[in-house]
């Protein structure tokens, strides 16, 4: 009898069980699969939605407590244009805007060039200096501050956001730095052979080969580096108490909450509009972050 | 003038393992030059030596007749085709071509000349505005000797071109590479471990092994008289036959005494030539093509007649391999397909001994 006529009750030998079906396989790993999407995806989207509806409420609905807290009765806006009309919140959506630019273009520029000489100019201590990028990205950021507010004081820059934008970069560099290491090692070696043969010079090499081909690793670089100093939270609580300073992350809690004080519903609004611009970031970004840009480069 | 010299170049990596060990070569202006060897001999080390990609640790390479030791490797006037063909993946095959030109600031039109000009030489024209993504393997291998051939440089460095595609099309490519030569004539430095490509594309093989050359030669010259054990069984395919043996005299001639009582008579003209080792053992090479049937009227002189029993029969439709132990040596036989041969019969065969070879296993070199 042929291995395909046999019969599905029979055992596999040597295996001890039963012949499977490959379809019957398939439809309950799509089924585990579908499962667990679902209970993660409620798990992930949960909060989010709370603060969406808690933003559309007025502040008598929020504070009537008979009732499911997950339906709006008498949906409004009048959180957002109360925050939307306020020109301090304005002042904080542009402060955080002014920083997080300077923040990534500082970092992408230094971990750019010092990810390509770590990858690519194999020099003395390249290797340890490598890992010691890294190395510097394991302390907590909430060791560094202590040191960081002397740092910052001394340089009068306490109360500023351009001591935010000195400070920042020390969290970002090291992790973008590592991951662009990763981008420009997986570039083949003939590759840079190719154009230092064709007439490149380092510079050239970098700007005409190396940066086009590690696209997808520079956007997430990018994206990291938005991510950070767009969410920072700790260092501006920490360095700055003037409002007309403030980044959008603590500006929104500092001027919300008053004492004992809860302003939810705007708290909810000032949130949800905070974490619009890194949505919309990942949701343009995502498109040219196509991995296999290499493809075709060499044999493959 | 494009010739390039090397003299007494070394390489020795960190830790002392010397991958080139102070070789000599004079490669002439529009010369077809392959490097051959397994791997590990040093072969790709020295084309990356000269081409820049690597430092010489001792001696000097000259192209042009200046010494280039110290000049970096777009200063060197060279164009290099990799394995892997290391092509520019966002870049168009036009822009791929164009782009070592735009590096050296030549004007629009002329770089435009030179691209069409070299997509019309390899009929890559149809293929100009692709991304290599898009391109077979074949055709990508294609683009990275047009980048090369615009280039128009003093000398043409290929490592490992063809390992990368199918047998057939590494068939069709060899014949392209040649035909671009003939073309271009560009001095040309070939890295390779295959043999056939060796023979079929270069004016001269050097065969290198554990990073000294062996031998340096015309195709035939290796194939026919090779230096030492080593090119005997690196040239050709099948690979020589060598088999222990025992040289000496009987009856007024010079005899070759095989395993299994197998006594093969040595020709007239070469017995002053092995005289000096009768009595001694030496290694008896023969090709497999000069082990062949006892053809009817056959007129090729000093044919010595043996009976062997082959183990394993390999039909290739052109001819048939049969593979012989004799007292665990492996000896390998082509034979007309038309003779019927299977495991186990007798054959009747004829060694060519007018093409036998001699060597002293004490130096592996040829007697």
């Amino acid at each position: 009898m042929s291995a395909t006529a046999a019969s599905p009750s029979a055992a596999v030998p040597g295996l001890g069980r039963r012949i499977g079906s490959l379809r019957k396989e398939r439809r309950w790993a799509l089924l585990t699969a579908y499962i667990s999407l679902v209970v993660a995806a409620i798990v992930m989207l949960a909060p989010p939605f709370y603060m969406l509806i808690t933003s559309l409420k007025t502040s008598a609905e929020i504070s009537d407590l008979s009732g499911t807290p997950w339906i709006v009765r008498n949906p409004t806006l009048d959180n957002y244009w109360a925050l939307i009309s306020d020109p301090m919140f304005r002042g904080f959506f542009f402060n955080s805007v002014k920083i997080t630019v300077c923040v990534v273009a500082i970092t992408m520029v230094i971990s750019v060039f010092a990810a390509f000489s770590l990858a690519r100019m194999k020099f003395f201590g390249s290797g340890v200096l490598a890992t010691g990028v890294f190395l510097t990205y394991l302390v907590p950021d909430t060791l560094l501050f202590i040191p960081l507010y002397q740092i910052v004081g001394n340089l009068g820059l306490l109360n500023s956001i351009w001591g935010l934008v000195l400070v920042y970069p020390t969290l970002t560099v090291p992790f973008c730095t590592w991951i662009m290491i990763g981008y420009f090692a997986s570039i083949p070696k003939e590759l840079d052979e190719a154009a230092l043969i064709d007439g490149a010079n380092w510079m050239q090499m970098l700007t005409r080969i190396f940066i086009p081909v590690a696209l997808p690793g520079i956007i997430a670089a990018t994206i990291f580096a938005f991510t950070v100093s767009w969410a920072a939270f700790v260092y501006p609580t920490a360095f700055i108490t003037r409002p007309d300073e403030m980044p959008l992350t603590i500006g929104v809690v500092s001027q919300l909450i008053r004492g004992d004080t809860f302003a939810w519903g705007q708290l909810m609004a000032g949130a949800l509009l905070a974490a619009l611009p890194p949505v919309i970031v990942y949701a343009f970004l995502m498109d040219y972050y196509v991995a296999g840009l290499t493809a075709g480069a060499t044999k493959g | 003038m494009a010739q390039v010299s090397i003299r007494k170049v070394v390489k020795e990596y960190e830790g002392g393992v010397q991958a080139v060990k102070g070789i000599d070569l004079e490669i002439a202006d529009h010369e077809f030059v392959v490097l051959v060897g397994p791997s590990g001999c040093g072969k790709s080390t020295t084309l990356r030596m000269i081409a820049g990609l690597e430092e010489i640790s001792g001696g000097e390479i000259a192209i042009g007749g200046g010494v280039v030791n110290d000049i970096p490797p777009r200063d060197r006037d060279i164009a290099m085709v990799f394995q892997n063909y290391a092509l520019y993946p966002h870049m168009t095959v036009y822009d791929n071509m164009a782009f070592g030109l735009m590096l050296r600031k030549f004007d629009k039109a002329e770089i435009r000349r030179r691209v069409e000009n070299a997509a019309r030489i390899l009929d890559i024209g149809m293929l100009l505005d692709r991304k290599p993504k898009a391109l077979s393997g074949g055709q990508r291998q294609r683009v990275a000797m047009g980048r090369a051939i615009v280039r128009d440089p003093k000398v043409f460095l290929f490592d490992e071109p063809l390992s990368n595609l199918d047998a057939k099309l590494r068939v069709q490519m060899r014949t392209e590479i040649k035909k671009v030569h003939q073309t271009v004539k560009t001095t040309t430095i070939y890295v390779t471990h295959d043999q056939i490509e060796a023979m079929t594309l270069a004016d001269r093989v050097v065969v290198m092994n554990h990073g000294v050359i062996e031998q340096v030669g015309p195709p035939t010259e290796l194939y026919h008289r090779p230096a030492t054990k080593f090119v005997a069984g690196f040239i050709g395919s099948p690979a020589m036959n060598f088999i222990p043996a025992r040289l000496e005299h009987g009856s007024g001639a010079l005899n070759i005494h095989l395993p299994d009582n197998i006594v093969l008579p040595v020709p007239e003209e070469r017995r002053s030539r092995y005289a000096s080792y009768a009595g001694k053992e030496v290694l008896f090479g023969i090709r497999p093509e000069h082990l062949t049937e006892i053809r009817p009227n056959d007129h090729r002189p000093n044919l010595a007649p043996l009976h062997l029993t082959p183990e394993v029969v390999e039909p290739m439709g052109m001819e048939t391999l049969v593979h012989i132990w004799l007292q665990g040596t492996e000896i390998s036989a082509r034979i007309d397909p038309a003779i019927p041969a299977e495991p186990g019969r007798p054959l009747a065969l004829a060694a060519d001994m007018g093409q036998m070879h001699l060597i002293d296993p004490q130096t592996d070199r040829m007697i």
